[in-house]
């Protein structure tokens, strides 16, 4: 396993774009700290994003997650091209030859995206820690370590989102265009959605959905805002019940783990059939 | 003899196109083989298949004594295919170094096997800088990193220049003078006899002779002969038991042998006939008149 892993790591480290776009990710994914800096004037009223509680433990995990995991795109296009560029150079068969097995191949393929993902879980537990302990109102050992499952499903979410990547790298050889399928399938699930919900009723679409790979994702963890301070307060205002189940669940969980195996095994069921 | 590679009814079809049909060889350590074929024959799809990149339709193969999977065999293995496949963005050193972990051997050896190839001094450049030419000798580079049992090379002399396609050659007859066993893949056939000692020949995936060089074709050569009594000499062949059919072009006369003649005796017996010669050369057919001879006869 260390050895595909070298092997990966040391395709990436020599390629510029892989690298430059790699740091990028995490520069910006650093950059969630500055949101607390974000202030805004509503008439007389002063809103300050940071006591608004974003930062309050165990919040900070559900909000931290979800704002890091719609960065995943810069990290897919590197996953992306690390296959199409298999495909584009031919190394691929020159690895091959050389003595790697397909299995082989695609396990160190498998491998990487998991060690990135590993990393970024990493970043954003050590990130939330520091902001949390700078700004929370809370900072108990009991409230820090709860809803630490969001930590597991942005794993997950991440993994998933990647072996999707890895699979449509292998099915369409071009990163380009293995990126603009990801798009047309992201549309793909929301016509459907859209249809379901027209000719039959929110709970059937809803139910049928979530089985989709993108809505599964998504479904791991849900949008944040719902739960911030003077949202809560507004709705309560508004007399609007804003009741939404926001929690990881075991099944959507399971959903995921389901599409990674399909996807990494998916692609090295191709790359097995082919001829290169 | 240690066996490297054995064949066994090797096909591969794509769709009605049969490329490889009931293919079966051995390739014995310590020979240089030549896999002789047209453009479109099935060498490359041959050798990706016993190489893990083509899937065989049917039939199959194994390295050495079959007791260990393709992958791991391909370790002992060298090859290059058809064109070379390195990293753009890496040097040569990076790229031969990235070989090194995938065949699991010690990087010891990269600048050695560089210098093999006259590359050394190129080691830090980037591979999207090299010339076609020494793409080809990095190829070779990389696949000698391992010491490979054998070297596999398919068409490594084409596209190159006529300096190119020379240092290429020199770097092969060097490997093989060193006991390297070779399996050169190649529809020149100039190439092949000047480094094989042994050829399988195919023609439409089919295979119409595998073994030595020398033994391809069951004639025994032929005499080129001149003197001053021209027609004398014709009606002298003629007349011997040796001989098959006698022609003359261009002021000499050739001769085709059907059993084994030596040039002393011919000389001698011609001499007490009253015969001398001016000219006397005792050939064998050149690879490329007993491969068109052989592909010749199937039509």
């Amino acid at each position: 396993m260390l050895r595909l892993l070298t092997i990966e790591f040391y395709k990436l480290k020599h390629s510029r774009s892989s690298k430059v776009l790699s740091i990028a990710y995490f520069v910006i994914l650093s950059f969630i700290a500055l949101i607390a800096s974000i202030e805004f004037n509503l008439g007389d009223f002063q809103i300050r994003i940071a006591d608004q509680g974003i930062f309050n433990f165990p919040f900070i995990w559900h909000f931290n997650t979800w704002v890091a995991a719609t960065l995943k795109f810069f990290l897919a296009i590197v996953i992306v091209s690390m296959i199409s560029n298999e495909y584009s150079n031919r190394t691929l068969k020159q690895n091959l030859i050389d003595g790697l097995s397909k299995k082989e191949f695609m396990l160190s393929k498998f491998y990487t995206v998991v060690a990135f993902a590993l990393l970024s879980t990493l970043f954003i537990f050590i990130m939330s820690l520091i902001l949390g302990y700078s700004f929370s109102d809370y900072t108990e050992f009991s409230i820090v370590t709860r809803e630490m499952e969001f930590l597991l499903a942005y794993f997950f979410k991440l993994v998933g989102f990647f072996s999707f990547c890895l699979f449509l790298g292998v099915l369409v050889k071009r990163s380009a265009f293995a990126l603009g399928f990801l798009f047309v399938w992201w549309i793909f699930e929301n016509i459907t959605y859209g249809i379901l919900r027209w000719k039959g009723s929110a709970e059937t679409a809803d139910a049928i959905v979530q089985f989709f790979p993108l809505e599964a994702m998504k479904n791991l963890i849900n949008l944040p805002f719902q739960r911030l301070n003077f949202i809560e307060t507004a709705a309560n205002q508004l007399q609007a019940d804003i009741a939404i189940d926001y929690a990881v669940h075991w099944y959507e969980v399971a959903i995921v783990s389901v599409w990674i195996f399909l996807f990494i095994y998916g692609a090295y069921a191709l790359l097995k059939k082919r001829d290169l | 003899m240690e066996t490297i590679l054995t064949l066994n009814n090797l096909t591969k079809h794509y769709g009605k196109v049969k490329a490889v049909n009931d293919l079966s060889f051995t390739i014995e350590k310590g020979n240089v083989y030549g896999i002789l074929g047209p453009n479109g024959s099935g060498k490359s799809t041959t050798l990706g298949m016993v190489l893990n990149v083509v899937n065989a339709t049917s039939g199959d193969f194994k390295w050495f004594d079959g007791s260990d999977t393709t992958h791991h065999a391909l370790k002992k293995v060298g090859a290059i295919i058809e064109r070379p496949n390195f990293y753009p963005y890496m040097t040569a050193a990076q790229n031969l170094e990235l070989v090194c972990t995938i065949k699991d051997v010690d990087t010891g050896k990269i600048e050695e096997k560089l210098e093999v190839v006259h590359l050394l001094d190129r080691k830090d450049s980037k591979f999207s800088t090299f010339s076609l030419g020494m793409k080809q000798r990095l190829a070779i580079a990389s696949a000698l990193l391992n010491d490979p049992e054998i070297l596999i090379l398919d068409e490594p002399t084409n596209g190159l220049d006529p300096q190119g396609i020379h240092q290429i050659r020199e770097i092969i007859k060097n490997i093989a003078r060193g006991g390297t066993t070779i399996l050169l893949a190649s529809h020149l056939l100039d190439e092949v006899e000047k480094v094989c000692s042994h050829v399988v020949i195919i023609r439409k995936g089919i295979k119409l002779y595998a073994g030595p060089v020398e033994e391809l074709n069951a004639s025994h050569g032929f005499f080129e002969l001149r003197c001053e009594k021209q027609q004398e000499l014709i009606t002298v062949l003629e007349g011997h038991p040796d001989f098959t059919s006698v022609k003359e072009e261009n002021g000499l006369v050739t001769g085709f042998l059907k059993n084994p003649l030596s040039a002393e005796a011919l000389n001698t017996f011609l001499f007490n006939q009253g015969l001398v010669l001016s000219h006397m050369v005792k050939r064998k057919e050149s690879l490329e008149e007993q491969f068109l001879q052989l592909t010749a006869n199937l039509n």
